[in-house]
């Protein structure tokens, strides 16, 4: 489980914040552009300073090495980057059985150059990547954002897959209303000052 | 030896003048920046000239010492300046001093006493050109490397987070960067090394032949700065880049471009 106790950064107009992240539950954030769901994110990814603690499974966030708290807590990016050429030098242990999952063909996804990917094929690239440590919580920022129904459809059908089959949870940050009623059980909303449950 | 007047001196900056007039003519705005340089190099020179007439005559080691750390300060202002992204304070210059002084000072030292031998040590006619030399072909490399990691930082800056975020450690997320930062600095020298001898006769070799030295005795003297000056390039590049490189994260391995200017 994933427990956030009184999280405050520098650039978060909302903060302190407080919730927990049950095994096999998905908690969905909605807010304005530039409300801080990112910064929020990042923070519980620990790659910016904050204040408040954070526990995963009992263990506070600052007691574990920050490279270890990433493997297990992996922030997904709104925009996914890659510093490899081909696909194959990104992917080191995703065997054939999880890249067919991810709708894609082994040898030619492989072989592909990272500049020719699509947006939807780049996300799903992204979660294959951190899908590789086996992290017990995903913090997904605004995943199918540029995606069409098609991809989204597929990409959500693969978070829920992963999240049941590793009890895993996840922390879903996304603009669209219906995907996180979908997908989430309960929903957070950022406003200009305030961070509350929205039924 | 052949003695250069003042007019001979003159008449060799005509040909520099006639480059600055044609960067002036085509607009490459290099005009400005090639006559302060030029102008610094003169007045540096002749004060130099001066001083070292004077520093000559005294072989004191604390002479030599004040010396050397007026260079290596000189350096280190040098260093800072060339850096289009500074860390904030003087952390870019401490680096830049830090790493010049202890590869060229221990360099020099060793060279001194090992190899050139001069009862004592600091006898400032060796001592100080070597001094110099060192100091000035290492602070290029420092210089360069420096700029190239910071640049390389900056601009990947998405990819460095995405890295730290699947886990990699900082070290892991910028050896990339370092690499070709440390590259970018050794590349003039191992160009002037291979090139030395068949494309240029090295600058320091040209002299002594120019004033009379015999060429093999001006070829060995050659051979031995070019090999001091490119282990202390290289070394030099090497620990000023990777000390700045950690200086780019916080003890929970953050990406801190907050820390620069």
């Amino acid at each position: 489980m994933l427990k956030i106790d009184r999280l405050n950064q520098e650039f978060m107009t909302f903060g302190p914040v407080s919730f927990d992240v049950k095994t096999k539950e998905i908690v969905g954030i909605i807010g304005e552009s530039g409300a801080g769901k990112s910064i929020l994110l990042k923070s519980i990814a620990d790659m910016l300073p904050h204040d408040g603690k954070i526990f995963l499974d009992e263990v506070e966030q600052q007691d574990i090495k920050a490279r270890l708290w990433r493997k297990q807590v992996a922030l997904l990016p709104a925009e996914v980057v890659f510093w490899n050429q081909k696909i194959k030098d990104d992917l080191k242990t995703a065997d054939n059985e999880i890249i067919k999952k991810f709708g894609f063909i082994p040898e030619e996804i492989l072989e592909k150059n990272t500049d020719d990917l699509s947006s939807g094929e780049k996300q799903r690239i992204g979660l294959l990547r951190i899908f590789e440590n086996r992290p017990k919580v995903l913090l997904l920022d605004e995943p199918s954002a540029n995606l069409d129904e098609k991809n989204k459809m597929i990409l959500e059908e693969i978070v829920l897959d992963y999240i049941e089959t590793n009890n895993a949870s996840a922390v879903w940050v996304a603009h669209d209303h219906e995907q996180l009623k979908r997908v989430s059980s309960k929903i957070f909303e950022i406003t200009q000052n305030s961070f509350k449950e929205k039924f | 030896m052949v003695y250069l007047s003042y007019y001979d001196l003159l008449f060799s900056s005509f040909f520099l003048l006639a480059a600055g007039i044609l960067s002036f003519c085509l607009k490459l705005k290099t005009e400005k920046a090639l006559l302060i340089a030029a102008s610094r190099m003169v007045i540096q020179l002749f004060l130099l000239g001066l001083i070292l007439k004077t520093i000559f005559s005294y072989v004191n080691l604390y002479m030599f010492l004040l010396m050397a750390l007026v260079m290596l300060f000189a350096a280190g202002f040098e260093v800072r300046g060339r850096q289009k992204y500074k860390f904030k304070g003087m952390v870019t210059f401490f680096i830049g001093t830090g790493t010049m002084g202890t590869i060229a000072f221990t360099l020099s030292f060793l060279t001194l006493v090992l190899i050139i031998k001069k009862e004592p040590w600091y006898t400032p006619q060796y001592a100080i050109p070597l001094m110099g030399i060192m100091l000035g072909n290492t602070m290029n490399g420092v210089s360069i490397g420096l700029d190239r990691l910071s640049s390389g930082i900056v601009s990947g800056k998405k990819i460095i987070e995405t890295r730290l975020m699947l886990g990699h450690s900082a070290a892991e997320s910028v050896a990339d960067i370092k690499r070709d930062s440390i590259k970018s600095g050794m590349i003039p020298l191992i160009n002037s090394m291979s090139a030395a001898g068949l494309v240029t006769l090295p600058g320091m070799m040209t002299g002594q032949i120019l004033a009379g030295a015999p060429p093999e005795e001006a070829v060995k003297y050659q051979i031995l700065i070019m090999f001091l000056i490119a282990a202390c390039s290289a070394l030099g590049t090497m620990l000023a880049v990777t000390i700045a490189s950690k200086r780019f994260f916080d003890a929970r391995e953050r990406l801190c471009l907050e820390r620069l200017k």
